[in-house]
């Protein structure tokens, strides 16, 4: 028989039994929709980690306290407090660190600052006048802080667009943190980022005062931007040979603090994304298998059903290749619809789910092909027992079941 | 070896159902010649083994020993889809059920054979072959608006539709009134006139008569031939 007349009969079988195929095709229907939308959703969070790393600036070098597993032995990262302000200027020394164009050491607690209308939490770092070079940020009003002002420990704050909105504070303002006035001087240009982590919600003190006032004597972070992208490991073996030397120690192996490089943060949160994705991918394609299971529990009962037509068809002179091709045909359309209309689900879901509750989903073709094409074979491989068991059937006693 | 006129030459069958002890013999030793043209009545009670004969002869089984030459091939050693080919070619069958398949209107029935031998002008090959039975008004109809004789007549209709050798009629009047037996049979001795074999399982003495020739299977022998 013809593919294309095989095809038809099958339709002709698959429409005769309405409810029946519709509700088979289900499974394979929320397994596909399923796959879609979690790898879409795991792709968008991915996307936005990435363009929140990387909008931080590529140039940025991360030293902070304490040192890595380094041959065998766990320091603790942060856990001691070995940054000084001596590293600092040890670091800002152009002779022995031509690569590293700013240095912005970096303390910070999380405080109330409270304006004449308003009381808000949030992030307060001290720092000097290289955060904004190595933080990439720009000032929307005022000024930032210069290193006068660090030296003279002035009382003054830079706040972020969404700190300064909530306060009702602007430049020139008054607001206190722990009771002690401060004057606002600047307020920083937002950077659009939302949602948890945002960096458009913070207040920024020189890290003169901070000390004194705030949090004590430490330095958390020193943050680091290179000259520019390609200086990135130049930049990374100065510091580590100026903070070696500023520490006393001869031997590398004993570093009490770790630089990481923002290429390094990168690659850890996307490989985290990444097997978050894999692993709903994962019970999304299990739920595909039950699909397919399901696909073959139906078409036994079809085979079951149709016997005395398999036995004509067959007297009539279907081959038992004829058969087969029927069969595994009907299963296979089977689950081609429900992949269709697992697609279909999928972009609803990914259309409504981002304007519902705020959580973002980035379809990509490979993940819908992919699904699709999985779901078809799911439907051809489970047609196939069903389909020898509809081949083999004797004729004789196939026609005689009625 | 057969002669050539013959088209069926069935020798020395033995079909053995069951294996070791619980095995019963449904034809034994069987021995039966059928020239092209000719049209024979196999009759016998139940359990003659006459079910048997007829899946032999129609291909649908193969015998466990001896050789049946059909149009001059030796068919008793063939695999499934050889057989399936020569059904499909050269044999025709109608069903005491007529078999067939509900959802289907006339002339799709009738079409199904041609399906499977990639035919083309499938459609008038069927509305030529359901003229032929006298149901041209009838081509678009399912089985279930369709009476019994019209139905077993779109089931003739099926087995003409690919101009076969051999129309194997089962009981054909089996499960129909007298009035459409009697329509049945005509069609099927017309048939017969018009050149075509014609072989006919049954058990009711009245349907023989429509064959020149009739045997009787008993315990799975051939008892008696009697010329009509």
């Amino acid at each position: 028989m013809s593919l294309l007349k095989t095809i038809e009969t099958g339709l002709r079988s698959l429409l005769g039994h309405r409810l029946r195929s519709v509700l088979t095709t289900l499974g394979i229907l929320f397994g596909v929709a399923a796959v879609i939308a979690t790898v879409g959703i795991g792709q968008a969070s991915s996307d936005s980690v990435t363009a929140r790393i990387t909008s931080l600036g590529t140039n940025l070098l991360t030293i902070s306290a304490g040192s890595s597993v380094s041959a065998g032995v766990f320091g603790g990262a942060g856990s001691a407090n070995t940054l000084t302000m001596s590293d600092v200027q040890g670091l800002q020394d152009k002779q022995s660190a031509p690569d590293i164009q700013a240095v912005a050491p970096v303390s910070q607690g999380r405080e109330s600052i409270v304006s004449a209308a308003a009381n808000w939490s949030t992030t307060v770092s001290g720092s000097t006048d290289g955060w904004l070079v190595t933080n990439t940020r720009t000032m929307g009003s005022g000024i930032f802080f210069s290193a006068n002002d660090v030296a003279t420990r002035a009382q003054v704050i830079v706040l972020g667009s969404t700190t300064a909105s909530n306060l009702g504070a602007g430049v020139g303002d008054i607001v206190m943190v722990k009771q002690i006035p401060y004057q606002v001087i600047g307020v920083l240009a937002p950077t659009g980022s939302q949602g948890f982590g945002t960096q458009d919600d913070l207040g920024v003190v020189p890290i003169t005062t901070a000390q004194d006032e705030l949090f004590g004597g430490g330095v958390q972070r020193i943050l680091l931007s290179a000259t520019s992208a390609g200086t990135i490991g130049s930049a990374y073996l100065e510091a580590n040979q100026i903070l070696l030397q500023t520490h006393h120690l001869s031997d590398p192996s004993q570093a009490d603090f770790t630089i990481t490089t923002q290429t390094q943060v990168l690659s850890t949160a996307s490989a985290v994304t990444q097997t978050l994705t894999i692993l709903l991918a994962s019970v999304a394609a299990i739920s595909l298998l039950v699909g397919g299971i399901g696909v073959m529990n139906i078409m036994l009962v079809s085979v079951t059903e149709r016997t005395s037509e398999i036995g004509l068809r067959k007297a009539l002179g279907a081959t038992p290749v004829d058969l087969f091709r029927q069969f595994v045909i009907e299963a296979g359309m089977l689950t081609a619809l429900g992949g269709l209309l697992g697609v279909a689900t999928g972009l609803a879901v990914g259309y409504v789910v981002p304007r519902a509750a705020n959580i973002a989903v980035t379809i990509t073709p490979l993940p819908v092909l992919v699904a699709v094409g999985v779901a078809v074979v799911v439907g051809l491989v489970f047609g196939v027992y069903p389909a020898l068991r509809a081949a083999r059937l004797a004729p004789i006693e196939a026609l005689r079941a009625q | 070896m057969p002669a050539s006129d013959e088209l069926i030459h069935l020798e020395s069958i033995t079909k053995v159902y069951g294996t070791g002890d619980g095995t019963v013999a449904a034809l034994q030793d069987f021995s039966l010649s059928v020239a092209s043209g000719e049209s024979l009545a196999v009759m016998g009670p139940s359990g003659s083994g006459k079910s048997t004969l007829m899946n032999i002869l129609g291909c649908l089984d193969t015998p466990t020993s001896g050789r049946y030459w059909f149009a001059g091939q030796d068919v008793s050693r063939l695999n499934e889809t050889e057989l399936a080919h020569v059904r499909n070619r050269r044999i025709g069958f109608v069903f005491q059920q007529f078999q067939l398949l509900p959802k289907l209107s006339a002339w799709r029935n009738v079409e199904l054979p041609l399906l499977y031998r990639n035919v083309r002008d499938r459609r008038s090959l069927a509305l030529q072959a359901l003229e032929q039975v006298g149901l041209t008004n009838r081509v678009d109809h399912r089985p279930s608006q369709l009476s019994g004789g019209q139905q077993q007549r779109v089931a003739i209709a099926r087995a003409l539709v690919t101009n076969p050798d051999l129309i194997l009629a089962d009981e054909p009047t089996g499960n129909l009134d007298t009035a459409s037996s009697r329509d049945v049979l005509a069609v099927i001795r017309e048939l017969n006139e018009q050149g075509r074999t014609i072989i006919i399982i049954t058990h009711d003495p009245e349907v023989a008569p429509v064959a020149k020739r009739t045997v009787h299977v008993r315990d799975g022998r051939l008892v008696e031939q009697v010329a009509a």
